[in-house]
């Protein structure tokens, strides 16, 4: 029987036999039910009403407050003087009050007086004062509806329509960003765990010299290329099973939040480029471990060199909220092309954006070479220095050993 | 035709000579003890007869040719310090190991079951290898160097950590395997291994071969020409002796060039000696490692 093969299958066995990979190929499904549960309780509050600011009192220097004192489900109550509002603030008659200044109508500034401890005003006690301003300043000026109008939140309906003109079939939301990112951070961890994975493996058969023993059976490039296939199709088991429950998952998801999210679209070419980088980044992240216990005496110092690369994995979702804000800057395609970011960056990207075919390709093919010529240079150092024992090459010695081999 | 034949090899780290000029060959049915200080070149020598590294010029032959991957299946490699994967039981181990040897599931299974036996390992087939003591690890390493039959067997250090009936088990399979001709190659610390087991010995001190050849035409290289005697009372004065030791009542005789045991014994006779003892003495394999490698050390 083909010796890779046989590699392969012990590895992948191995593999999947591992806590780390159980608990994350388990902890998607559990995590996105918990996930579920909460967006339910939340839904469960908001529609029970509890979600308001409460009382707040103002004190008009300006003049301007005429109408009625409610604004949505909050009392807005008037006091003579800051004076008073604070002693009622600090006597818990009120959970804060407000200022109009005299010469509010020059300068805009209201001032707000608060026991709380927080970052910054919440927006809705914003567009609360807002809308108790607005109507009592235009009040005499405009009709009642065209102030409510003024006051609602500005519902923007953007229609996609494709290079022919038609209405696309994929339309622009934010929801489309959560399953393309919720699967980037599954992709990002689950290399970083399988890179562990690999790295505390080699690590040991190192120690152990068990690695002679194999190699008196079996060359470097089977040994090797028998473990990288073994992590890819760990990789690749793990999300078919995600993909699995997913159905479930969504539909359940759509029932919790009442509709909310019902109108996820996720883009087509999405779940086969999915696939596609899940496996390149596992092989590429394979690869990697590789050259790093090549040169590592260990599986622990392994493990702290991968952090490199592991930790490069995810800046793709770091930098999230930059590419929702700007996704034509060229840093994307930057990092749409750099191999150790590519499969995390292109799925965040899916999510925002269209990623023009040529970016997509170019990506797979850097990320194909890398894989080829990563495994081959790996081979050579790891030939080189899999004898080693306590000493880490320094990187003159890593090229010399390419260089000789 | 030689198993394993090595000409002329030098291998250096950082300009220093790791194997120096080193030839020797081994044949069928042979045991050749590989002995020699730490560091000497031992480790370094195994590793390049495996292709594990390549040496910087000289000729290592397997089976008639170079080292290539189709001979790993007709070696089986014990190496020093040993390790295995300490979530398989002793069986899966053996037998996934067997299989990158080309063996198949079922004939790897039966002789791992074979061998288990007789190493008194059977009742632990399914112990996982991180619930074993050393010693049992140990013998599972063994069995894992010689469950395929293979015709080279090369084995670093195989009595080390075993208990003495362990010990007298190995030893035993170790002969056998010779004795069904099979070429091995034991390289070890401990002499008196090497003395029981070995036809032919090679030492190595500083990378370079310092004694090579049968065991026992070896020893008798080292011969100090000297006899063990104890007799009643005071040995007297003797012709032929240049230095006399005495250790408990027995003294160790060195005879001159041209004087021999008999002429010794003969001289007690004729003055009426009672003879406790008298014996021929041979250096040990360790004092004569011991005089070598402390010679070349100082």
């Amino acid at each position: 029987m083909n010796k890779t093969y046989l590699i392969f299958k012990h590895e992948f066995l191995q593999t999947i036999k591992k806590g780390g990979w159980i608990i994350m190929t388990l902890a998607v499904p559990v995590l996105a039910l918990l996930g579920i549960g909460l967006i339910s309780l939340m839904n469960n509050i908001s529609d029970s009403g509890t979600d308001s600011v409460g009382s707040i009192a103002y004190v008009d220097e300006a003049g301007i407050i005429t109408t009625s004192n409610t604004e949505e489900e909050t009392m807005l109550i008037p006091y003579n003087s800051v004076d008073d509002a604070k002693e009622a603030m600090l006597n818990s008659e009120i959970s804060e009050y407000i200022l109009i200044p005299e010469d509010y109508t020059s300068t805009g500034i209201i001032h707000r007086y608060t026991l709380e401890k927080e970052l910054g005003t919440s927006p809705l006690t914003i567009a609360l004062i807002k809308s108790f301003l607005t109507r009592n300043l235009l009040k005499d000026q405009v009709s009642p509806h065209l102030i409510s109008l003024i006051n609602s939140p500005l519902k923007l309906q953007v229609t996609r329509v494709t290079q022919e003109g038609d209405i696309s079939k994929e339309q622009n939301s934010m929801a489309n960003l959560l399953v393309p990112g919720i699967f980037s951070l599954l992709l990002g961890l689950s290399l970083m765990i399988g890179s562990m994975s690999l790295i505390t493996g080699l690590g040991e058969e190192k120690e152990s010299r068990l690695i002679e023993v194999l190699f008196s059976s079996v060359s470097i490039r089977q040994l090797l290329v028998g473990k990288v296939l073994a992590l890819g199709t760990a990789g690749l088991l793990q999300v078919l099973l995600w993909l699995i429950t997913a159905p479930f998952l969504v539909d359940l998801a759509v029932s919790a939040s009442g509709g909310a999210i019902g109108s996820i679209q996720i883009p087509g070419s999405f779940l086969v480029l999915g696939i596609v980088y899940f496996i390149l980044g596992y092989l590429l992240f394979a690869v990697l471990s590789i050259g790093v216990g090549a040169i590592s005496n260990n599986g622990q110092e392994g493990s702290q060199l991968s952090m490199i690369y592991t930790m490069a994995n995810f800046i793709p979702l770091w930098f999230a909220a930059l590419l929702i804000a700007f996704p034509k800057s060229p840093i994307w395609i930057i990092l749409t092309l750099f191999p150790i970011t590519a499969p995390v960056q292109t799925m965040v990207r899916l999510g925002v954006s269209d990623i023009p075919s040529w970016q997509i390709l170019a990506s797979i093919i850097i990320l194909l070479i890398s894989i080829l010529g990563g495994l081959s240079i790996a081979i050579k150092i790891f030939r080189m220095n899999m004898l080693m024992h306590g000493k880490r090459p320094g990187l003159t010695e890593i090229i010399h050993s390419l260089k000789k081999a | 035709m030689a198993v394993i034949e090595v000409n002329h090899l030098y291998k250096s780290y950082s300009g220093k000579d790791a194997v120096k000029d080193l030839s020797f060959s081994l044949k069928k049915g042979e045991i050749l003890g590989l002995i020699g200080p730490n560091g000497a070149g031992k480790s370094s020598t195994i590793k390049i007869i495996l292709d594990f590294m390549k040496p910087d010029s000289g000729e290592v032959r397997i089976f008639g040719q170079p080292m290539n991957e189709g001979f790993k299946n007709r070696i089986g490699y014990l190496p020093e310090e040993r390790g295995l994967y300490k979530k398989l039981t002793a069986i899966d181990l053996i037998v996934y190991l067997a299989s990158l040897k080309g063996m198949n599931k079922s004939l790897a299974d039966k002789r791992a079951h074979t061998l288990l036996e007789q190493t008194g390992m059977l009742e632990n087939k399914k112990m996982k290898n991180k619930e074993m003591s050393k010693g049992m690890g140990q013998i599972i390493q063994f069995i894992v160097t010689i469950i395929h039959d293979p015709e080279l067997i090369i084995m670093d250090e195989p009595f080390s950590g075993l208990d003495p009936l362990n010990t007298e088990i190995i030893k035993n399979i170790i002969a056998k395997q010779r004795d069904e001709g099979k070429a091995i190659i034991l390289s070890t610390h401990q002499m008196d291994k090497v003395e029981e087991l070995c036809d032919r010995v090679l030492m190595i001190n500083n990378g370079e071969s310092v004694l090579y050849g049968d065991l026992k035409e070896s020893k008798e290289k080292f011969d100090k020409n000297s006899v063990m005697v104890e007799v009643d009372g005071e040995i007297g004065k003797l012709s032929g002796i240049v230095e006399q030791r005495i250790n408990n009542g027995c003294y160790e005789l060195i005879l001159g060039s041209d004087a021999t045991p008999q002429d010794i014994l003969d001289q007690l006779r004729k003055k009426g000696k009672i003879i406790r003892r008298f014996e021929i003495t041979t250096p040990s394999l360790n004092e004569i490692f011991l005089g070598i490698a402390g010679g070349h050390n100082e």
